[in-house]
């Protein structure tokens, strides 16, 4: 501990601290531009000046500044106002004086610091320089004229991303920040130097000239476009979606999102499914709820349960979940799924479907083996965590499956069903990495799962968990990493086939056998619809995609930004997500929609308001009991014991900006997927 | 900055330049490559006739396993690395201080006069690229300019030309001073220990 006295208040702080740190715990605020804690220190801004003794009689950067025991530190006194003065002056030379037509106006760090800290006029009479705009891509707009060169974005490339693509080139009046030849980032996280960007200089493309921040309705809430479940701060304006932010949450998300959570939102605006269908004569026509709930009861009427089904989707929330298995048990019918791409993954055993070691856990291994899964592009948070632990060092990571780029170097240790086979029976060379491990952790992809043999992989990587010492007390480093929001919450509930149920391919086969009738989707679009069509297909949904193309009565749902509902992200973390705005049209919150079925069919659910669903969905697991913690789950056997066949493992996500109804309907994810996806497979084997 | 005209597709070092890197950069430890980039930039310029193209900083990073946007940094911080195409000449003339107070604009607008070109232009045979920089540290031999790697040192107008019209020739005018001085000698002469010594106690 060192003891300093901070404007005249003694205030004890750890030692290794900065300057500008101490001042944070003690209350003072201190402006600034390039500190960021979650980056670098540059030490290029001069804005955080404060006044430090013992030490040279002038201003010290106090970001750049150890703490040392008996300090004085000044943060109020004239020389400090003075050098805020005269640094808030220099930076304004050239940085234009154009709020009014900025999209930062209102969120500025440069105009909130200039009000707080500036002199209030300048001595400078030439011209200002003008810097030429630098295309990035279609996500981040720039205005490089505004840029204050504080290389925020460029450590966060650098350092965050992992993607060094962004640098400060030419020197003094010339110095641009840049690619320097023309190209988009290539990062899934870039958008985040938007939120970086202390000035105007990177904003938004798509919310260009939109909206300001005062004119908005700030929602937070949880994102569900992939399964890591980043905390969101949703922007609306009357009925629509106009932005997503990042919200703090060290666990998960920690300060980033990635381009897809930020950006899919337009999605929510397009191919919307507002008001229930009816197909009469082969074409779907526009019908009341009670047409609907008709045509369902009149389809269900003294049908037997075993020939009806359900699916659940990739986005649905764990109240719609439990309300539809509920209303499945109504009818006798044992055939539920929720495993649309046929992932082996067994619901009975907790520990066997969830990233057990914790996101932020992944800072605490020293050894991670990748099984089956590109977390880059599956969970670029999950990623950006890895990178960030094996930029600490000390830390191996081995990859069985795709061979691709993830912002750190890795040993490649093989495609698929073999090499996982070597590592099972402890042959493999990595296997000793792991023993020797303090903290090894293996991190299971949907892509090794979602196979014929897929128990068998969980059966080998449950192996490998337990020959390696991966699970010992206090360290649980088996993981399963989903790619889908909705997946492990449907599977808390047990929304898998009862006994003598069938499975999502059971299904569609026994469809195609005239066994199953009549076929609920819940949102579900990753089938193949074409083994639907001699079943009555109920679609209840937000997006017109190929689910709802295929139906025979289609219901209107509310997607993610517009219910009050729970998600369960990868690591089982149980989180409440927040109405932003009101579903479009006739579309209803998803589980009152069920409820309100479960009337006309005369199954009526026993519970008629949320409260109520989510203390059935309590009983049902307690893991809802708790909300935003993690408890630790019990390890147990599970999978099926055999071998691997030998085919390679593939990631289920080929186009990290497409994967979903909402993002497919999304012109911004088609901008990316144009520029981003598409142009790399056109000019593979290309630098610059 | 953006793209250049006249920017080639592909660099690679030719044989003899490829090993004179591979001796530079075993100076440097292992994992450490990347401390060779001026160097090897400097390589580059030579082998591609003074300037680097974006495909010749995209080869050096490839050699150097780094990722090129370090090494545009690098190329575009030091003026001594030109980035666009210059001529087989290229003529640098220091106007700093010294050179200033020993007529530098005089040897600057003898270049103009002889050259046709203004300061940035080049010739339109190739032959020239005229420049104004910084201190090259001569100051002793002011007003001076490089051509090329080469000192061309106690300048007056006439003997700029001079210079500038043997190069045009396709001869190699001497480098150094062009006044009848040595080196940095004294320009009247040797003024001291020019008297025999005297005796012990005279």
């Amino acid at each position: 501990m060192a003891k300093l006295t901070i404007d005249d208040v003694e205030i004890d702080v750890p030692d290794g601290i900065t300057v500008l740190q101490a001042c944070e715990l003690a209350g003072v605020e201190i402006p600034r531009f390039c500190y960021h804690e979650r980056l670098s220190v540059a030490g290029n801004c001069r804005m955080c000046l404060v006044e430090v003794a013992p030490g040279p009689p002038k201003p010290a950067a106090s970001c750049a500044l150890p703490v040392g025991d008996g300090m004085t530190v000044k943060t109020n006194s004239p020389m400090v106002k003075k050098a805020r003065e005269g640094v808030m002056e220099f930076l304004l030379i050239n940085h234009p004086l154009d709020c009014p037509i900025c999209d930062q106006g209102g969120e500025c760090d440069l105009q909130d610091q200039a009000m707080a800290f500036g002199g209030g006029n300048s001595r400078y009479d030439e011209n200002k320089r003008a810097v030429r705009d630098k295309e990035l891509g279609p996500l981040v707009k720039t205005q490089m004229t505004r840029c204050i060169h504080c290389t925020r974005c460029i450590r966060f490339a650098t350092e965050v991303a992992g993607v060094e693509e962004l640098g400060a080139t030419g020197r003094g009046e010339t110095m641009e920040v840049g690619t320097y030849v023309e190209k988009a980032l290539t990062s899934e996280l870039s958008a985040n130097i938007i939120d970086l960007c202390p000035v105007g200089a990177l904003t938004s493309k798509p919310y260009a000239f939109v909206a300001r921040p005062w004119e908005l309705t700030k929602t937070e809430t949880i994102d569900v476009m992939d399964a890591v479940g980043s905390n969101i701060r949703v922007d609306a304006r009357g009925s629509e979606v106009l932005r997503v932010l990042p919200v703090i949450n060290e666990d998960i998300n920690e300060e980033w999102i990635s381009d897809k959570t930020r950006y899919a939102c337009d999605g929510l605006k397009r191919q919307r499914l507002d008001t229930p269908y009816v197909r009469r004569n082969g074409s779907l026509e526009a019908a009341s709820w009670d047409e609907a709930f008709a045509a369902i009861a009149d389809n269900l009427k003294r049908k037997d349960g075993s020939k009806v089904a359900a699916i659940a989707g990739d986005l649905v929330d764990c109240e719609s979940v439990m309300a539809l298995t509920d209303l499945m048990e109504g009818l006798d019918s044992p055939h539920t799924d929720c495993r649309q791409d046929g992932a082996k993954l067994d619901a009975t055993v907790r520990s066997s479907y969830i990233f057990n070691s914790t996101i932020a856990g992944i800072e605490e291994a020293d050894a991670c083996l990748l099984i089956g899964t590109n977390p880059r592009v599956e969970a670029a948070l999950v990623n950006a965590r890895i990178r960030k632990r094996w930029l600490r060092g000390g830390f191996s990571v081995g990859v069985v499956g795709p061979n691709s780029d993830l912002t750190y170097p890795y040993d490649y240790l093989g495609a698929g069903g073999q090499t996982l086979n070597e590592l099972a029976d402890g042959s493999h060379k990595f296997c000793e990495t792991l023993k020797n491990a303090e903290r090894p952790m293996v991190i299971l992809g949907q892509g090794a799962l979602a196979r014929a043999d897929g128990a068998k992989v969980l059966s080998a990587a449950r192996k490998i968990a337990e020959n390696c010492g991966l699970v010992v007390d206090g360290w649980n480093g088996f993981n399963v990493l989903h790619t889908v929001a909705g997946r492990v919450g449907a599977l808390d509930i047990g929304f898998v086939p009862g006994p003598d149920g069938r499975d999502v391919a059971g299904i569609l086969d026994g469809v195609e056998a005239g066994d199953i009738e009549t076929v609920y989707l819940l949102g579900a679009d990753e089938i193949d619809t074409r083994k639907l069509e001699k079943a009555f297909v109920i679609y209840q949904g937000h997006h017109g995609d190929v689910g709802a193309h295929c139906a025979e009565v289609i219901l209107p749902g509310a997607a993610y930004t517009e219910k009050n509902a729970t998600y369960v992200n990868t690591e089982g973390r149980v989180q409440r997500a927040w109405r932003a705005v009101f579903p479009p049209g006739e579309a209803r919150e998803d589980w009152t929609i069920i409820r309100a079925l479960s009337g006309v069919l005369d199954k009526t659910l026993r519970y008629d308001d949320l409260a109520g669903v989510r203390r059935r969905m309590a009983l049902q697991n307690a893991v809802f009991e708790i909300v935003g913690e993690l408890r630790p789950s019990d390890w147990d056997k599970f999978g099926e014991l055999g071998t691997a066949d030998g085919d390679a493992f593939v990631s289920p996500v080929s186009n990290f900006y497409m994967t979903d109804t909402i993002s497919r309907a999304s012109e911004t994810m088609a901008a990316c997927t144009k520029s981003l996806v598409q142009s790399v497979e056109e000019k593979t084997g290309t630098n610059g | 900055m953006t793209a250049h005209s006249q920017q080639p597709d592909d660099f690679a070092f030719d044989d003899a330049y490829g090993a004179e890197a591979q001796k530079i950069i075993a100076r440097y430890p292992e994992g450490r490559q990347a401390s060779a980039v001026m160097p090897l930039l400097d390589l580059a310029q030579r082998q591609h006739g003074g300037w680097l193209p974006t495909a010749a900083m995209n080869h050096v990073a490839d050699v150097l396993e780094m990722p090129a946007i370090r090494v545009y940094e690098v190329a575009s911080f030091y003026t001594m690395y030109n980035l666009e195409p210059v001529g087989e000449n290229f003529v640098q003339v220091c106007t700093t201080t010294p050179c200033a107070l020993r007529g530098c604009e005089a040897i600057l607008d003898a270049c103009r006069e002889e050259l046709g070109i203004d300061v940035g232009e080049t010739t339109s045979d190739n032959k020239f690229t005229l420049q104004e920089v910084e201190c090259l540290g001569a100051c002793v031999n002011a007003p001076m300019m490089q051509i090329g790697d080469d000192y061309y040192e106690d300048l007056d107008a006439d003997s700029t030309k001079a210079v500038l019209k043997a190069l045009r020739n396709g001869e190699a005018p001497e480098p150094g001073p062009q006044s009848d001085r040595k080196g940095s000698e004294p320009a009247g002469g040797l003024t001291t220990l020019t008297d025999s010594a005297a005796g012990a106690g005279g």
